[in-house]
C-alpha cells in the first residue's frame, strides 16, 4: 500500500500521468487538439516556460529560501535588448544573445551578492530588482514597444528544422541533458545539493557556498535573458512588460516538478514535464471556452490539489 | 558597536529617522505639504498600502507570506458594493454593505490560514494559488468595473467629524488594535512560531491556531484596506489592488520585521509603508524627467531594503 502510495505520488508520474490525462481531455473536448502539430505549438510554449524554470530549479534547490523573482523582468529585458541589437536582421542574432545573456547575467550576479554578501532575503532582493530593471526598461523604451526578431530566429522557434521539430524545442532537450550533466555529473552539483540541503555542514566541509550561490542567481539571469531572446523569436516584437507572465508559472512548474522550496532535493526532468503540465493546462482550460474567472478557479483549484498531493511540509514531532 | 547594538533592537528608529528626512525634503520641494487638504490627500493615497501592511505583519512574524492580500481587497470591494446595491443603499446598505465586506475578508484569512498551518501547504504557491481563486470569484461576482457606492459612503468617507478626516480616525482606530494586539500574549506565541517553530511546538502551544489567526487577521486587514480605497473610488472594481501584496511585503521589510519571521511589529510596518509612500512623492517632486522616475524609485527601494536588512542583520 505505502509502495503504491509512494509511486503515485512520484511527481514524474503524476507529472507524466497528467499530461496523458489533460491531451485525453482536451481532446474529448475538441478534436484536433492533440494532433501533431498542435503538441509541438504547446511544447514551444512549454519550452519558454522550461527555460526560465531551468534558472529557477538552480536557485530553489541551492536552499536558504532561494526564488528567483526578477526573472520576468530579466525575459523582458532580454527580450528588448535582443530586439534592439538585431532590429530585424539575421546578422544581429549572434550580438543579441551576447547583449542579452551578458547583461541579464551581471543583473543576476548582483542579485547573488545581494543574497549572500548582504544577506538580503532572495524574496526581497529579487523584488526590489524587479523594480530596478522594469524602471531601466522604461528609459531604455520610453515605454513603446522596440525592436524585430531576425527572420532566422523566428524561423528557429516556429519553423520545423528537424524530424518536423521546431530548433527550439532541441536547444530545451540540449538544456535538459546540461541540466542533468550539471546536477548529477558534476562536484558543483553535488555541492549544490549539499548546500541546499545543509548549509552548515557545506559551510564546514570548505565550500565556497557563498560564490556558488551567486553564481546560481547569475545563471537564472542568463537564463531569464536567454528565454527572453526565444520570445521576442516568438512573438516576432518585444514590449516591456513581456516577460512579467512567466514570474509565478516558472515557480509552480518548480514545484509540479517535485523540487521542495526548501531546497536540496528535486531534479530538472520533473520541472520540465511540469512545464508541459502547466502549459497543457492553461490550453485546456482556453479550450473549455470558460469565462475568465471560470479558468482561474480551475486553474487556482488545480494548484492547491498538487500542494495536496506533494507540495507539503514535514510535520513537526516531538 | 554597542550604538548599532542599540539600533538593531530598535529598528523602528532606524525607519522613522529614514521618515522625518523624507519627509523635510518632501516639504523642501512641496512647500504646501504641511496644510490640513495636503496631509489628508496623502494619507488617502498610503492608508491601504499601510493597512494592508499591518496585516501582513502578523502573518510574517508567524514565518508564513499571503501574497492573496491584493485580490482579498479586490473580493471584499465587489462583494461590499453588490450587497450595497442588492439591499437598495441607504445607510442600512451601507452598513450591510461593509459587514458582509469584513466577513468575506476574515473568510479568506481563515482558509489560507487552515490550508497552510493545518494541510501544511508551502505558504508562498498555496497564497498564489488562493490569491487566483479570489481573484477569479471578485470577476464572477463584477465582471467589470462600475457599480457606484452611495453617495452616503463616500461622503462620510471623505468627511471630518470631530474636526479630524475620518482617513485619519481609520489610521488611529487602527494602530488602537495593533496596540491592543501587542499586548496580548499572541503575539509572543506567534514571534514563537515563526521564530522557533520545532522549539515552540515542543513546548506545547497550538501553533496551527495562531497560524490560522494571523492569516484572519491578515484578512481583516485587508478588508479594511479594501473598505477605505472603496471610499476612495467610490465604485467596484475587480481588478483592484493589484500590486498591495508586493508593496505591503516592501513595507514589512522596511519596517524591520524579518521576512524568516520571528522578529518585527505592525509599528514598524506601518512606518515602512509610510516611507514607501514618501520615496514616491520626493521623487515625483524632485522634477526627474518622467521616463527616469521608476528607474529612482526602484533604486532607492532596493537600497533602503538592502539597509533595513543590513541594521537588522544578527550574527
Amino acid at each position: 500500500m505505502n509502495r503504491i502510495k509512494t509511486i503515485l505520488t512520484d511527481p514524474l508520474v503524476l507529472a507524466t500521468v497528467s499530461i496523458l490525462l489533460l491531451l485525453g481531455i482536451g481532446e474529448l473536448l475538441s478534436p484536433g487538439f492533440a494532433r501533431g502539430d498542435q503538441i509541438i505549438r504547446l511544447l514551444v510554449v512549454s519550452a519558454i516556460l522550461g527555460m526560465v524554470a531551468a534558472g529557477q530549479s538552480l536557485v530553489v534547490i541551492g536552499g536558504r529560501e532561494g526564488i528567483d523573482l526578477s526573472v520576468g523582468a530579466l525575459i523582458s529585458l532580454g527580450a528588448v535588448l535582443a530586439g534592439n541589437a538585431m532590429s530585424g536582421s539575421d546578422g544581429g542574432i549572434l550580438p543579441a544573445i551576447l547583449v542579452a545573456g551578458g547583461v541579464t547575467f551581471v543583473i543576476g550576479l548582483i542579485n547573488g551578492l545581494g543574497v549572500t554578501l548582504l544577506r538580503i532575503p532572495p524574496l526581497v532582493m529579487t523584488l526590489g530588482m524587479t523594480g530596478v530593471v522594469q524602471g531601466g526598461l522604461i528609459v531604455l523604451s520610453r515605454g513603446i514597444p522596440s525592436g524585430n526578431a531576425a527572420p532566422s530566429l523566428m524561423g528557429f522557434v516556429n519553423r520545423p528544422l528537424l524530424l518536423g521539430l521546431p530548433g527550439v524545442l532541441f536547444l530545451w532537450a540540449l538544456l535538459g541533458l546540461g541540466m542533468w550533466f550539471l546536477l548529477r555529473r558534476t562536484q558543483l552539483g553535488y555541492a549544490i545539493y549539499a548546500m541546499g540541503s545543509n548549509e552548515r555542514a557545506a559551510v564546514l566541509t570548505g565550500l565556497p557556498v557563498k560564490l556558488i550561490r551567486t553564481l546560481l542567481y547569475g545563471f537564472s539571469g542568463l537564463l531569464a535573458g536567454i528565454t527572453g531572446v526565444v520570445v521576442i523569436g516568438y512573438t516576432g516584437n518585444s514590449f516591456v512588460s513581456v516577460g512579467d507572465q512567466y514570474v509565478l508559472p516558472s515557480v509552480i512548474a518548480v514545484v509540479i516538478g517535485g523540487i521542495s522550496l526548501a531546497g536540496g532535493s528535486g531534479n530538472y526532468l520533473g520541472v520540465m514535464l511540469g512545464a508541459i503540465a502547466l502549459t497543457l493546462l492553461q490550453s485546456v482550460l482556453t479550450t473549455l471556452q470558460l469565462e475568465f474567472w471560470g479558468r482561474q478557479l480551475i486553474f487556482g483549484g488545480v494548484l492547491l490539489l498538487l500542494m495536496l498531493l506533494y507540495g507539503r511540509t514535514k510535520q513537526l514531532r516531538v | 558597536m554597542n550604538a548599532l547594538g542599540f539600533l538593531r533592537s530598535r529598528l523602528w528608529l532606524v525607519t522613522l529617522s529614514a521618515l522625518i528626512a523624507l519627509f523635510v525634503v518632501n516639504w523642501i520641494l512641496q512647500p504646501n505639504l504641511v496644510t490640513p487638504n495636503v496631509l489628508k490627500s496623502n494619507l488617502s493615497v498610503f492608508l491601504p498600502v499601510i493597512l494592508v501592511a499591518i496585516g501582513q505583519t502578523y502573518v510574517v512574524l508567524g514565518g508564513d507570506i499571503d501574497l492573496s492580500v491584493g485580490s482579498i481587497v479586490a473580493l471584499v470591494n465587489v462583494v461590499t458594493v453588490s450587497v450595497i446595491a442588492a439591499l437598495g443603499g441607504g445607510v442600512g446598505g451601507v452598513l450591510g454593505g461593509i459587514a458582509a465586506g469584513l466577513v468575506v475578508g476574515v473568510a479568506c484569512g481563515l482558509l489560507n490560514g487552515a490550508l497552510v498551518a493545518l494541510l501544511r501547504f508551502q505558504a508562498i504557491v498555496t497564497t498564489f494559488a488562493t490569491g487566483i481563486i479570489f481573484g477569479g470569484l471578485a470577476l464572477l461576482v463584477l465582471p467589470t468595473a462600475g457599480l457606484p457606492v452611495p453617495a452616503e459612503y463616500w461622503r462620510t468617507y471623505g468627511s471630518s467629524p470631530l474636526g479630524l478626516p475620518v482617513v485619519l480616525w481609520v489610521l488611529l482606530a487602527a494602530l488602537l488594535i495593533v496596540a491592543l494586539i501587542a499586548g496580548r500574549p499572541f503575539i509572543k506565541h506567534l514571534a514563537a512560531a515563526g521564530g522557533l517553530r520545532t522549539a515552540a511546538f515542543q513546548t506545547g502551544l497550538k501553533l496551527a491556531q495562531i497560524r490560522i489567526l494571523a492569516y484572519a487577521l491578515c484578512g481583516l486587514f485587508a478588508a479594511f484596506a479594501s473598505l477605505s480605497l472603496t471610499g476612495e473610488t467610490a465604485s467596484g472594481d475587480p481588478l483592484m489592488g493589484r500590486t498591495l501584496a508586493l508593496a505591503s511585503i516592501s513595507a514589512v521589510v522596511l519596517g524591520g520585521t524579518a521576512l524568516a519571521g520571528g522578529s518585527g511589529s505592525a509599528f514598524g510596518s506601518v512606518l515602512g509603508a509610510l516611507v514607501l509612500g514618501m520615496i514616491g512623492n520626493v521623487i515625483f517632486f524632485a522634477g526627474l524627467p518622467f521616463d527616469y522616475q521608476t528607474l529612482i524609485q526602484g533604486l532607492i527601494t532596493l537600497l533602503a531594503l538592502a539597509g533595513g536588512v543590513l541594521v537588522a542583520r544578527r550574527n
